[in-house]
């Protein structure tokens, strides 16, 4: 009797626990959505999507964040340019071909880089990198969407190597054995048998990076200038979605316009993050691994 | 009786870093014939098997000494290319596995790797080999399907059907039918004794009613050496050895 009532007691435990985290995550939600919605009273949702121009202290004020969002999206793509092949070709080399001796040194390094401060990587791009493109590419400003892509990229490759090299690894031997015993080079069994075997885990990696690029503020706001408008070119300052909320959220009299257009901004981003998060899942159940054999 | 030795290995050891798993195995292979290595788990018959495809090459930290030879060609020589000495000694492994693709592409695999791009030899081939493996007919209509679709035992023969696809000249069988049910096992050891016309047939086996079915010739290992060897027939009726006649009535193993 006495042990069923720990059980019991057990359980409505863990349910408290679980229903407390996702209750404040509902909060916060509902929350966005409260203060974000009412900005469209002010402004139709298709000016506020595609309005080229962001003067939101101007009298009258534009909110139109269509060169916020080709801030974001141009800063991500072009980080995933760099980021996807360097990360998905250092995870093939660690699981396929370093030695184990190198693999266990290079791996934890990879995965140092992930717990670099962003504030860190935001400072090394302002200090250190934005001089020396600002001098390699004889540009104006160093501030700039490649700036910040590379800075970006940094950050993703941790995340999107030790996922994809955990899909790689966990292709089963019997496939590579197969494949090498009826005369496959190693190259060959890797880019033929292996990454298809561990596509739905590469993707779901790289989807997972990219939207951490997506969502990151202090690089962006450090390294990518700044200016909200249309880029035009990659050495253009640009000012995606999440800078925008950062550096002007402190400066939003309270329910203003303006404020609620940021927490506008904000479930934009909510909006964007939830679709790459949606495909991630799709992606890695409709190409899931179903195993060497079912018998 | 006309016969070849299409492979052979004198004396060959065999280590795992210090652990040596294989002690002095001579054994001849006769073109077209079915062998079958039996003994109980753990003996070496299946890291013996290996050996002669070079699979073991992929784990790290193994040594081989003695001689391995293929149409009297040392096989561990350095100038040898494994990739095409894999293409010539094909091999089928326990768990069927086939790709995670098309049933058509799980064969045309191993033809594209080593170099055809003929689509229509291609094709040809994956029919031919198909065929071979007694799976033709069951498979005909749906080529385009995932071969992970297929029953365990279809899934087995048409790993046999890859392998034969790159027309191999020996076949190495490491426990083909053990994860399969009698019905299935069956078609395989049918399929073994028609093949066993064109190919040198290596087959590594638990179960002893199965070696006397398929094999022309039998081999013995224990604790990693070669105890006997002989005609299956010799080698199931009159032993040479107290140890291997207790091995195959059931005494211990």
């Amino acid at each position: 009797m006495k042990r069923q009532h720990i059980d019991k007691g057990v359980q409505s435990g863990f349910l408290l626990v679980a229903l407390f985290s996702i209750t404040a995550l509902s909060l916060i939600m509902v929350f966005l959505f409260m203060e974000g919605l009412p900005i469209l009273e002010h402004v139709n949702i298709k000016e506020f999507i595609f309005g080229k121009y962001w003067y939101p202290t101007d009298d009258p004020a534009d909110f139109g964040i269509l060169a916020l969002i080709a801030g974001s999206v141009c800063v991500t793509l072009l980080s995933g340019l760099m980021a996807i092949p360097l990360g998905i070709m250092t995870a093939v080399y660690l699981a396929e071909i370093a030695s184990p001796r190198v693999a266990e040194i290079v791996k934890p390094i990879v995965e140092l880089m992930a717990s670099l401060p962003s504030v860190v990587i935001g400072f090394f791009g302002m200090v250190v990198v934005a001089p020396f493109i600002q001098k390699l590419f004889n540009i104006p400003v160093g501030l700039n969407m490649f700036n910040a892509s590379l800075m970006l990229a940094f950050m993703s490759i941790p995340t999107i190597c030790s996922l994809s090299e955990d899909a790689i690894f966990s292709v089963p031997r019997a496939l590579k054995e197969a494949s090498f015993a009826l005369g496959a080079t190693h190259f060959e069994t890797i880019v033929k048998v292996i990454i298809p075997a561990s596509l739905s885990g590469i993707c779901t990696a790289v989807i997972l990076g990219l939207s951490r690029a997506l969502g990151e503020t202090m690089v962006v706001l450090m390294a990518a200038g700044g200016a909200a408008m249309m880029p035009t070119s990659i050495f253009d300052p640009v000012r995606p979605l999440p800078a925008s909320i950062a550096a002007e959220m402190a400066e939003a009299p309270f329910r203003s316009e303006h404020y609620h257009a940021l927490f506008a901004i904000g479930i934009v981003l909510f909006v964007f993050t939830f679709i790459f998060n949606l495909i991630a899942d799709y992606i890695s159940y409709k190409f899931r691994q179903v195993g060497e054999a079912s018998l | 009786m006309e016969s070849k030795v299409k492979m052979h290995t004198r004396d060959l050891d065999f280590f795992y870093g210090d652990f040596q798993a294989l002690y002095n195995i001579s054994i001849k292979f006769i073109e077209n014939q079915v062998t079958a290595l039996i003994g109980p788990s753990g003996c070496g018959k299946s890291t013996y098997l290996r050996c002669l495809n070079r699979m073991n090459d992929l784990i790290p930290g193994i040594w081989v000494k003695g001689e391995a030879m293929l149409d009297q060609k040392d096989i561990y020589d350095p100038s040898i290319d494994v990739v095409t000495l894999r293409r010539r000694v094909g091999m089928v492994f326990q768990k069927p596995n086939p790709f995670p693709k098309s049933i058509f592409e799980n064969i045309a695999y191993g033809l594209k790797v080593n170099g055809v791009k003929d689509r229509g030899k291609i094709t040809q081939r994956v029919e031919k080999s198909l065929k071979q493996a007694a799976i033709w007919d069951e498979v005909k209509d749906r080529l385009n399907e995932s071969a992970l679709s297929l029953s365990g035992g279809q899934q087995q023969r048409l790993c046999i059907a890859r392998a034969l696809a790159v027309e191999p000249d020996v076949l190495l069988m490491d426990e083909p039918a053990s994860a399969l049910d009698p019905i299935a096992t069956q078609k395989i050891e049918e399929l073994i004794k028609t093949l066993s016309s064109r190919l040198t047939i290596i087959i590594v086996t638990h179960n002893m009613q199965q070696a006397a079915r398929v094999s022309d010739r039998t081999a013995f290992f224990y604790m990693g050496k070669l105890i006997e060897i002989n005609d299956t027939d010799t080698l199931f009726t009159k032993p040479g050895l107290k140890q291997t006649e207790d091995y195959i009535t059931g005494r211990f193993g």
